[in-house]
């Protein structure tokens, strides 16, 4: 089993992302994705700052991916899509059909992204035949929906073609919006937002009314209140599952991923908190808990 | 410009017909559409009533298949296609790659729409999709007026948008919020938020609701309970209890309608397939009346306020909206 770190979901300012990446070299992770996937109004690394630590992380052994965005609206936005697909060196994770169109148009290979709705053999089966070399399973998919789809003879007989990922730590990405809803929180347009999400480095909290975290709001995008957690499910994932992803969280992300690596037989448990959950996974609403 | 109407029983279906609808999209009576409902949508012998009744009156039938099929029953979403064929469907809305591979390979010649939740929003996933013979794309709600000009006038295919009903704000096809509370989403299951996970509770004179044990929301006596969509509950951020996604409320485009037309949107969807015969007779009879007006004289078409008055009553909490396609609300 391998671990990998997905981009980074919450705007941090460029010194906070140039000191993350310098412990990602500095780490014993396998895959780094990079790249911004949630806002194309983000810009404290542009194309050419990912592809400058993407090069680095390479040079500290990692595997590297580019993360392409999820909700791709503007033409300009596709521009940068664009140099994604063209950087010539590395993976590049697509997160929209429409990267897969411009991947498979230049023959090249791909990530399918876990917003990729491929839910079945044969749109797995097509993907790969597209050029998908990496598949990551849709977050609100079980345990036995990923072996009940590879136990499927249509891609048992390719499963040496790709490989497997599932989002395994950090709060879940959930939605994605025409709306801004952090500059909502601040009584702003999205045409006015003023860049505020980067003054949540967690993303904002939205609690119910008598206090249950229900979701985190982190820009257009919508993340689930609870922090996934499946650190106590690795020993019993199998040959199914190649590698776990760690969703990078402000504070805590490699005291997490040794604390993964040390539990990859189930050896060394870790007690879950309050808001932490594993419900997608035990086939039980996401949020839960088994 | 087409207007498209919803239907989820025979009754509704000729609602719409009687009331001026160019086409009814319906789905069948399983998770294999986005409103799989208690109560609604047809079986296979209905389904051939409601192609017998549609062709009758010279309009068209269409058939959404969109959810997204599961590993062990890919039988289920084939057997819907070919059920929709066979009853003799002039469309099929279909969002899955395997289901619109399958569709295009073995009926050829039957018209494949994009659904809304294939989440094509931009030029090159519409692209990703040509390769399996679409002819139509369903636009999801995220889009502005601007960025739907974009498409129109960048890409050679027929759009059709959202025109009335319930506004979802999250891009259709990648929301998961409702299999997060509850374990069930459109794509898996063909629902969203429920009815089965809904609670209702007078606590001291306050209506409380419930999904699946999580409050959405809290109502007084003299505030109108909504049904607990879970995006559209008052939660807090910080101390500031607030819509924090949306409030109630539902997509209203008749003021775009010049516009819309202008960028020769091919047609006009009305959501609603979970709404009752009255309902759907009601909003087609003010859409065909708008409709028609703007064809015959573009330039001077004018918003009646006898229409407006008639939707803001049909729509959730009574109040309406014009969504993404107006930048201000995003």
């Amino acid at each position: 089993m391998q671990f990998s770190l997905g981009p980074v979901q919450y705007f941090w300012p460029k010194p906070q992302m140039m000191q993350f990446y310098r412990d990602a070299a500095d780490s014993n992770v396998d895959i780094v994705y990079l790249g911004e996937t949630v806002c194309s109004k983000r810009r404290e690394l542009k194309f050419d700052d990912y592809f400058t630590l993407a090069q680095m992380l390479r040079e500290s052994g990692k595997q590297v991916c580019l993360s392409s965005m999820v909700l791709y609206e503007a033409p300009s936005e596709l521009r940068e899509l664009r140099k994604y697909v063209d950087n010539g060196e590395f993976l590049v994770e697509a997160n929209d059909v429409g990267a897969i169109s411009m991947l498979q148009e230049r023959s090249l290979p791909f990530v399918a992204g876990a917003a990729i709705n491929c839910y079945n053999q044969h749109t797995l089966r097509r993907l790969q035949s597209m050029g998908m070399t990496r598949w990551v399973m849709p977050v609100e998919l079980s345990a036995s929906w990923l072996d009940e789809l590879l136990a499927q003879s249509i891609v048992a007989d390719i499963r040496d073609c790709f490989t497997t990922e599932v989002l395994g730590f950090g709060h879940l990405p959930l939605a994605w919006s025409g709306r801004c809803f952090t500059a909502r929180s601040e009584n702003r347009s999205k045409d006015q937002c003023e860049l505020c999400c980067i003054n949540y480095p967690h993303g904002r909290q939205v609690k119910s009314q008598d206090g249950t975290d229900v979701f985190v709001i982190n820009g257009i995008q919508t993340q689930s209140g609870y922090r996934y957690n499946l650190i106590n499910q690795l020993g019993n994932m199998g040959t199914n599952v190649d590698i776990v992803r760690l969703s990078p969280q402000a504070e805590g992300t490699f005291d997490w991923l040794a604390k993964f690596q040390a539990n990859i037989n189930g050896q060394a448990p870790q007690p879950l908190g309050s808001t932490d959950s594993n419900g997608y996974w035990l086939n039980l609403a996401g949020m839960a808990t088994g | 410009m087409e207007l498209l109407c919803p239907a989820g029983s025979m009754p509704a279906l000729k609602a719409a017909i009687e009331h001026g609808a160019d086409a009814v999209y319906i789905g069948l009576k399983d998770d294999t559409n986005a409103r799989h409902f208690a109560g609604l949508n047809f079986d296979e012998a209905t389904l051939k009533d409601a192609a017998r009744y549609v062709h009758q009156h010279g309009k068209k039938l269409h058939v959404a298949i969109n959810t997204f099929a599961h590993p062990a029953n890919f039988q289920r979403w084939q057997y819907a296609v070919d059920s929709a064929v066979q009853a003799g469907a002039d469309v099929l809305i279909l969002a899955d790659i395997a289901v619109l591979a399958y569709a295009a390979e073995r009926y050829p010649k039957v018209e494949l729409h994009l659904s809304v939740q294939a989440s094509a929003t931009n030029a090159a996933a519409i692209d990703f999709y040509r390769q399996f013979g679409i002819k139509r794309v369903v636009l999801p709600r995220v889009l502005s007026m601007q960025q739907v000009r974009a498409l129109a006038r960048s890409c050679d295919i027929n759009l059709e948008v959202f025109a009335f009903g319930s506004l979802c704000i999250m891009a259709e096809g990648r929301c998961y919020l409702s299999s997060y509370m509850t374990g069930q989403s459109p794509n898996t299951a063909g629902a969203c938020s429920p009815a089965a996970f809904v609670e209702w509770q007078d606590n001291q004179g306050i209506l409380e609701s419930r999904l699946n044990g999580i409050l959405i929301d809290r109502f007084a006596p003299d505030e109108t309970a909504g049904y607990p969509t879970l995006c559209k509950g008052r939660f807090k951020v910080d101390d500031e209890l607030y819509h924090a996604l949306e409030e109630p409320t539902s997509l209203n485009t008749l003021d775009l309608l010049p516009q819309l037309h202008a960028e020769g949107i091919c047609s006009l969807k009305i959501e609603g397939r979970q709404r009752s015969p009255a309902y759907v007779a009601q909003i087609t009879k003010v859409w065909r009346a708008a409709i028609d007006a703007v064809l015959a004289t573009p330039a001077q078409f004018a918003v009646k306020p006898q229409w407006q008055h008639t939707l803001s009553g049909l729509a959730e909490g009574s109040q309406t909206t014009l969504g993404a396609y107006h930048r201000k609300w995003k």
